[in-house]
């Protein structure tokens, strides 16, 4: 498409990236077909490709609205547009640029901008969030029902392995999740030690930093990452660590996104890409070592599997079949899911903020992933597993808990 | 010869920039809004802005309002207020066209029919499906595979483009040679005229009584009513579909090819052709295996019962082999003819890739002439000073030249659009046609003029008049006026000679 960006963007490195994204966009309209909002709405303002236009307009100098800001906010950043995209459109980081600067040119009412800071403060904050969730499960009775989603159960972590082994790598020592589903980490400590890999985690590190980064704190979640890559580059840079392996997609992209976001920073840049390169989903990581894994489990009791392959896994990191087939190889039976491009409606903080979006894509995923009736649900990412969970009685899980099931102990 | 008397009223609203008088969008949206909820009409400039083109960029307007209708209950009451207020509607579906069908009206409103997306019904014994026009065509095959059935058209925009949409524009596709394009496909639909009537053309059976009325609203481009049903007929699915593909050193000799598979009775399901510059673009990106020394290559497609698979790629194989293929490839996988077919699939996208814009071209020739036409091409390539690649739906003649240019340059969108009219201009000097699946919209209105005599453009005229009397559905598209093509005229004069001298110059 043509550009004309206004003078006080072009030049700039945000302009340059805005402007080089923008001019691959040829205006085909292909990414409205899978984009969730757009299924919903039917309204171009709420497609990949009207938000590209919206996007356009304010860099072109017209000043951003409110109203622009609400269709950016309706954006879920699943980045399913991405996928379908046939032009190669990097509209992830078209977004974040846009979302950036209308954030400077608008500012929120005072309830939305509490709201953030709230989410911002508490959810990144391990201590504080482990608190106000015993509090919140207590009182899960006084609570709005939109925010039962977020809560979750308390399930046992079971114990976490002492071996030591020579392989090693490094996990998340991640936000939310510890509090709200300890036994994600440790049944991945566990599966990787029964195949001969010991999981560190480093004190030091904490959240990845796209809770900040969805909320507008562009800032804050520059600092998380540097303060990751501190933490890790010791054990990184030694070889004392073979990878950085993360067991929540959404967290995978964001420590990916490392190399992009501190690209400009003279301090950083460098050791960001080595982080980046070096960091691996889970799946990722396993699925070399699939024959190790199969010595070391046993036949499965629940075959009938419905997969809920998180946006950040298929689309985020374009890793659409690495589970599945570390799954079919254990022996589950994946049941066939429609619309599998399609969000949740959980994506990061989006079902707090657009709890009717959310509700409705959540409706549309879990009658898909029911239809033929599953014994269980599984899934890559923390945010997906507990939004889904909140509608369905069927067990949910991370799949490799599923696969923590499996492994016989030698 | 006797001009036609009704000038005035073809162009009052032709001119598709005029802006609307003070005061007045503000009425229409008042209007608007009482007959419809609040999330449905759209009047802010920064809300008008992303609606002002469709998948042809180059060509854009800002709609004076946008409605959302989702009922027909709905898409009638706009169109009554329309017709009271006199306010042109402009009826838009996934806005993919690239013809710029559905670019909006200065003083008129864009009615968008994507929230019109269920299916209704899929009538397997029938094989029928009853749609809403905002389905995309895709989605109808999707649903009609639990059947084992699919909905033949399959423009390459079929993820996202519309069942309304290709009823406008007589979409086509890959498979338009042995099934039919959009007007074969279809039995019958149901509409809302400019005064609100609904009305019904068609039906479930393949003729209906009195004037084929349906055939004749089926690529109508949004002149004659606003569908808001539509009854499409769906086929078995074959069992078995193989490619052949086969090299050519001389993309003459391909052409020849083409026309040799046709006369020898032959319909394959496909039957495309790329010239070298297309699969060098392509090969990159999608690895399809293509042979790049080739100058041309062509992929002919047979499918049905594994026998009738068998004798129809080796009566191809014959053919090609005859008429100088230097090699020739059959796909012995189903993940194999996929692959032979990502390449023709993605050649716009990767035009989109080497380059920041590109014109898409949408012409017809006798299958005889494809070489003569390449030829040509490449002399206006040295005369534009732009690059064009070649994918053809080479069976039944529709080319898609692929003018590469940069919108941001000054005067390369001028001369990639002259390229593209002179290649039209060259399609109906060798007895073809300016358009043969994406439609005229707004961008050939100029090529219309060379196309038509003016006693069949005031022909054209009239069937509109007796559909929309006031002129108000998607005015200043597909039929030029008379002033219009006059003008053209006048500006192409060739050889010292004007090419309608018949017509009066203003």
């Amino acid at each position: 498409m043509e550009t004309r960006l206004a003078d006080w963007i072009k030049g700039t490195t945000q302009g340059d990236s805005a402007n080089d994204i923008l001019r691959a966009c040829v205006h085909c309209g292909f990414c409205n077909a899978t984009c969730p909002t757009y299924q919903l709405l039917g309204d171009e303002l709420d497609g990949p490709r009207g938000r590209i236009y919206q996007i356009k307009q304010v860099l072109e100098g017209t000043p951003a609205t409110r109203n622009t800001q609400l269709h950016l906010d309706r954006c879920l950043t699943c980045r399913a547009c991405e996928t379908t995209c046939p032009s190669g459109v990097d509209y992830g980081h078209l977004v974040d640029i846009g979302r950036a600067v209308v954030e400077s040119q608008v500012r929120r009412p005072l309830n939305e901008r509490l709201l953030h800071w709230l989410l911002r403060e508490v959810l990144t904050r391990r201590g504080l969030f482990g608190g106000a969730l015993r509090i919140g499960r207590a009182l899960r009775f006084a609570l709005p029902r939109a925010l039962h989603a977020g809560l979750g159960e308390h399930r046992a972590p079971g114990a976490w392995p002492r071996r030591t082994h020579a392989r090693k790598v490094l996990l998340l020592n991640g936000c939310t999740q510890p509090a709200l589903a300890p036994s994600i980490d440790a049944a991945t400590a566990r599966v990787l030690d029964a195949i001969g890999v010991q999981a560190l985690v480093d004190a030091r590190s904490g959240c990845c930093g796209a809770i900040r980064h969805h909320l507008h704190d562009q800032r804050g979640a520059l600092q998380n990452a540097r303060r990751n890559i501190d933490a890790w580059w010791p054990q990184l840079d030694s070889g004392a660590v073979e990878a950085i392996v993360i067991n929540a997609s959404g967290c995978t992209t964001m420590v990916r996104e490392y190399a992009w976001l501190l690209r400009e920073d003279p301090a950083y840049a460098a050791r960001a890409r080595r982080v980046s390169d070096a960091t691996r989903d889970l799946a990722q990581f396993l699925g070399p070592q699939l024959p190790l894994l199969l010595r070391c489990v046993r036949p499965a009791s629940i075959t009938r599997i419905a997969l809920q392959n998180p946006c950040t896994l298929q689309h985020g990191l374009k890793l659409k079949h690495d589970v599945e087939q570390l799954l079919s190889a254990l022996g589950a039976q994946l049941l066939p899911v429609d619309e599998p491009h399609l969000c949740c409606g959980s994506a990061g903080t989006y079902s707090l903020l657009q709890p009717k979006l959310a509700l409705e894509l959540r409706a549309r995923k879990l009658a898909h992933l029911l239809h033929a009736q599953p014994q269980m649900i599984l899934s890559a990412n923390i945010g997906c597993l507990l939004h889904l969970a909140a509608g369905t009685a069927v067990a949910l899980r991370h799949w490799i808990e599923w696969i923590d099931e499996l492994i016989v102990t030698s | 010869m006797l001009l036609p008397e009704f000038d005035i009223d073809e162009s009052r609203w032709s001119g598709v920039a005029e802006a609307p008088a003070p005061g007045r969008q503000l009425a229409v949206a008042q209007a608007l809004r009482a007959l419809l909820p609040a999330d449905c009409v759209l009047s802010r400039d920064e809300e008008l802005h992303p609606y002002e083109c469709d998948g042809l960029a180059v060509f854009r307007q800002q709609p004076m309002l946008v409605v959302l209708p989702r009922t027909e209950t709905e898409v009638r009451a706009v169109l009554l207020a329309c017709r009271r207020l006199e306010v042109p509607v402009v009826a838009r579906g996934a806005g993919t066209g690239l013809s710029g069908g559905a670019m909006p009206h200065a003083a008129g409103v864009v009615l968008s029919l994507a929230r019109f997306d269920r299916i209704l019904q899929i009538d397997p014994a029938a094989r029928i499906a009853r749609v809403q026009p905002g389905v995309r065509n895709l989605a109808v095959s999707e649903a009609a595979a639990a059947y084992g059935l699919f909905y033949a058209p399959d423009p390459s925009s079929q993820i996202a483009c519309t069942i309304g949409g290709n009823v406008a524009e007589n979409s086509g596709g890959v498979h338009c040679l042995k099934y039919g394009l959009t007007l074969h496909n279809v039995l019958g639909l149901r509409g809302c005229t400019i005064d609100g009537e609904p009305i019904e053309l068609g039906g479930c059976a393949l003729d209906a009584p009195g004037l084929d009325l349906l055939a004749l609203s089926i690529g109508s481009e949004g002149l004659l009513l606003v569908v808001t049903e539509v009854i499409l007929k769906l086929l078995p699915k074959p069992e078995l579909a193989q490619v052949v593909m086969a090299s050519f050193d001389d993309v003459g000799k391909a052409g020849e090819a083409v026309a040799a598979i046709i006369a020898a009775g032959i319909i394959p399901s496909g039957l495309e052709m790329m010239d070298r510059k297309a699969t060098a673009a392509v090969e990159p990106f999608v690895r399809a295996g293509y042979d790049l020394a080739a100058e041309a290559i062509l992929l002919a497609e047979s499918d049905g019962t594994p026998d009738e698979v068998a004798d129809e790629v080796r009566a191809m194989e014959r053919v090609l082999q005859a008429n100088g293929a230097t090699a020739i490839a059959v796909s012995a996988s189903e993940a194999e003819r996929l692959r032979f077919w990502s390449g023709r699939k993605n050649a716009f996208p990767a035009a989109g890739r080497i380059s920041p814009d590109y014109y898409c071209m949408d012409g017809t020739i006798p299958r005889n002439r494809l070489g003569h036409m390449l030829k040509a091409i490449e002399r206006m390539e040295h005369k534009y000073g732009l690059k064009c690649m070649n994918v053809f739906h080479a069976g039944d003649g529709n080319l898609h030249p692929l003018i590469l240019f940069d919108a941001n340059r000054s005067g390369e969108w001028e001369r990639a659009d002259r390229f593209g009219a002179d290649i039209l201009e060259l399609c109906v000097q060798l007895g073809g046609t300016i358009t043969g699946e994406h439609g005229v919209g707004v961008e050939k209105l100029n090529s219309m003029c060379v196309q038509f005599s003016p006693a069949e453009r005031a022909a054209f005229f009239s069937v509109k008049r007796a559909f929309d009397p006031p002129g108000l559905l998607n005015p200043g598209k597909c039929i030029p006026t008379l002033a219009r093509c006059a003008e053209y005229g006048r500006m192409h004069v060739r050889h010292g000679q004007l090419p309608h001298p018949d017509l009066p110059r203003f």
